[in-house]
């Protein structure tokens, strides 16, 4: 299994078959808050797609190069989200300095996904599958797209359903939850083609 | 064992130093903008502020108040105000709140809005008048059974400048119902020439923020914040006739306008519609009583909407709407003054308006 192919492989399923929001259900506060607007999704679809690329990769080297020599595996998730969150301020900073229009149209989600626990979880995943560095690039980079898929086809569903009649008590979160079900369903038709972790 | 426990939590440590240290840095750095200038209405006002902070916190450091109801979460959409240079672009976080119009005005909402360079800003002269008060509770009694009168005695600075009508903001500190400091707006009830305290009348709405504080815990020798004055609601000095209807707690400002029409000698003709639902819900009948001896032409025409058979009622009856329809006519020279729940002010705008009273002489205080 582990070929030349392999991190692409990973990449594909990290977007269909594994899909981190679809089939973990990890990210669901921001998707449900943000759904909403179309445009907002691209732009929160974009930054988290960033965040976990490069985050993964941090992630990687302070597990591997920190973490594990000194045999302080279980500190992780402590140390995952001090990290996580340092980067994102780092970049939020960053980004607000150099371009307005970077900033207006992604910056100010970056906030929104400190907290994440999709972030945290593509970290967590990427020790407990034991990827190398390259697939851990590709599975974070994956994971950001197939979050991005998910809720920009949540929010074009959601455009539509704007002028569907849906029961009082289902308005809101109750139908994005139930569509998100039938959605994680349709993806499941996937799951023949590859499988990992 | 020791050894282990020793290394993790130095490696921890130093790991969170590190990245605390490069946040620091980065912070000197890359978010510093420096000092930069604001000039308030084309120069009448200057101040000097550090960059990078929302503009309304800016403002409200130099003791501008600029009325927000979320504390600056964006979630109100209260605090515009007008960027005229040195804007930028529009967040996505403030397009929710403003109009197509709003945008090109360059209308911005002051607590999204980052100062990272000069810029001039217009807002409505009266802001600077605005302060924040310290006060203390002086004196709460019931009106009805569910509104509360508060009266707050001034401290710090000892005197407030109103106009009759106008509304102040109250500061609820943290308690169960809210884990931050928020904002509630309540119209001033005592009259503009008291100016050492101020007075205002609070219905209980159901797990209400603020009301439930001032309902349950708020106790007398309380400290309160306040800031104000706020608002567009006031007596216009004219010579027509005046109209007022208000409905519960919308008492406030009205009473405030009476008041203050007995300090300044006024002998407008006034007929003042108060709307209520039994008996219960009214108040400061007493009150009224002594304004219509003060005032030389002023009735106070109070309305049971839901009488109940074993009350004592001589007055009116039926909804505030179909008295007005019923009482008022020959409305040349009048202008109206109306305050309650936005469903009361609608439905009587629409009456008033079918009497012929012009829409621009209706004034208006909704409950929001």
């Amino acid at each position: 299994m582990e070929s030349s192919w392999y991190p692409i492989a990973v990449f594909f399923a990290a977007v269909f078959t594994n899909n981190i929001l679809l089939t973990n259900y990890l990210g669901m506060c921001s998707f449900l808050s943000v759904a909403k607007d179309l445009k907002a999704s691209v732009g929160l679809g974009i930054a988290v797609t960033f965040v976990m690329a490069t985050t993964t990769v941090l992630n990687w080297m302070v597990y591997n190069l920190i973490l594990e020599p000194f045999g302080l595996e279980y500190l992780r998730f402590i140390v995952f989200i001090i990290v996580i969150a340092a980067f994102v301020q780092l970049v939020e900073m960053i980004i607000e300095r150099v371009s307005e229009g970077l900033y207006a149209a992604l910056g100010i989600f970056l906030p929104l996904i400190t907290v994440n626990c999709a972030i945290l979880g593509v970290s967590l995943f990427m020790v407990i599958r034991d990827y190398g560095l390259i697939t851990s690039l590709f599975f974070g980079f994956g994971s950001g797209i197939g979050w991005f898929l998910a809720i920009l086809s949540m929010a074009g569903i959601l455009q539509k359903l704007k002028k569907a009649r849906i029961p009082k008590g289902l308005e809101g979160a109750g139908i994005t939850l139930i569509i998100t079900g039938i959605m994680a369903l349709a993806f499941m038709g996937f799951s023949g083609m590859l499988q990992i972790g | 064992m020791i050894t282990t426990l020793l290394i993790s939590v130095g490696l921890v440590t130093s790991i969170s130093v590190f990245l605390a240290l490069l946040m620091v840095i980065a912070d000197a750095t890359i978010a510093n903008y420096g000092e930069v200038g604001i000039s308030i209405n084309e120069g009448s006002k200057e101040l000097t502020v550090k960059g990078g902070q929302p503009l309304l916190k800016a403002l409200n450091e130099q003791g501008i108040f600029i009325p927000s109801a979320c504390g600056g979460r964006g979630s109100c959409g209260l605090c515009k105000v007008q960027v005229l240079q040195g804007g930028g672009q529009v967040l996505p976080t403030e397009l929710p709140w403003l109009s197509e119009e709003e945008v090109q005005n360059n209308v911005r909402l002051s607590c999204q809005f980052k100062v990272k360079q000069d810029v001039e800003i217009k807002i409505p002269e009266e802001l600077f008048l605005v302060k924040a008060f310290q006060t203390k509770v002086a004196r709460i009694r019931d009106l009805t059974y569910d509104i509360k009168e508060v009266t707050l005695e001034l401290i710090d600075p000892p005197e407030i400048n109103t106009q009759a009508g106008q509304f102040i903001q109250f500061q609820v500190p943290e308690y169960e119902l809210t884990d931050e400091e928020v904002y509630r707006a309540y119209s001033i009830s005592s009259a503009p020439s008291d100016n050492k305290r101020v007075e205002l009348e609070i219905r209980l709405v159901p797990n209400g923020i603020c009301t439930t504080y001032v309902h349950k815990f708020l106790k007398e020798g309380d400290t309160v914040m306040i800031n104000g004055p706020y608002g567009d609601f006031y007596l216009r000095d004219t010579e027509r006739e005046i109209i007022c209807v208000a409905g519960g707690s919308g008492m406030a400002p009205i009473k405030s306008i009476l008041l203050d029409m007995v300090d300044n000698g006024i002998s407008r003709k006034t007929r003042y519609f108060f709307g209520a639902r039994t008996t219960k819900d009214i108040f400061l009948l007493d009150e009224m009583k002594e304004l219509e001896e003060k005032l030389p032409d002023f009735t106070f025409i109070p309305a049971l909407s839901d009488p109940q058979d074993d009350e004592q009622w001589s007055g009116e009856t039926g909804l505030i709407t179909d008295v007005i329809d019923r009482m008022v006519d020959n409305v040349q020279e009048t202008e109206a003054y109306l305050c309650g729940s936005p469903g009361m002010i609608d439905a009587c705008v629409k009456v008033l308006k079918n009497k012929g009273i012009p829409e621009e002489l209706i004034y208006f205080d909704k409950f929001a």
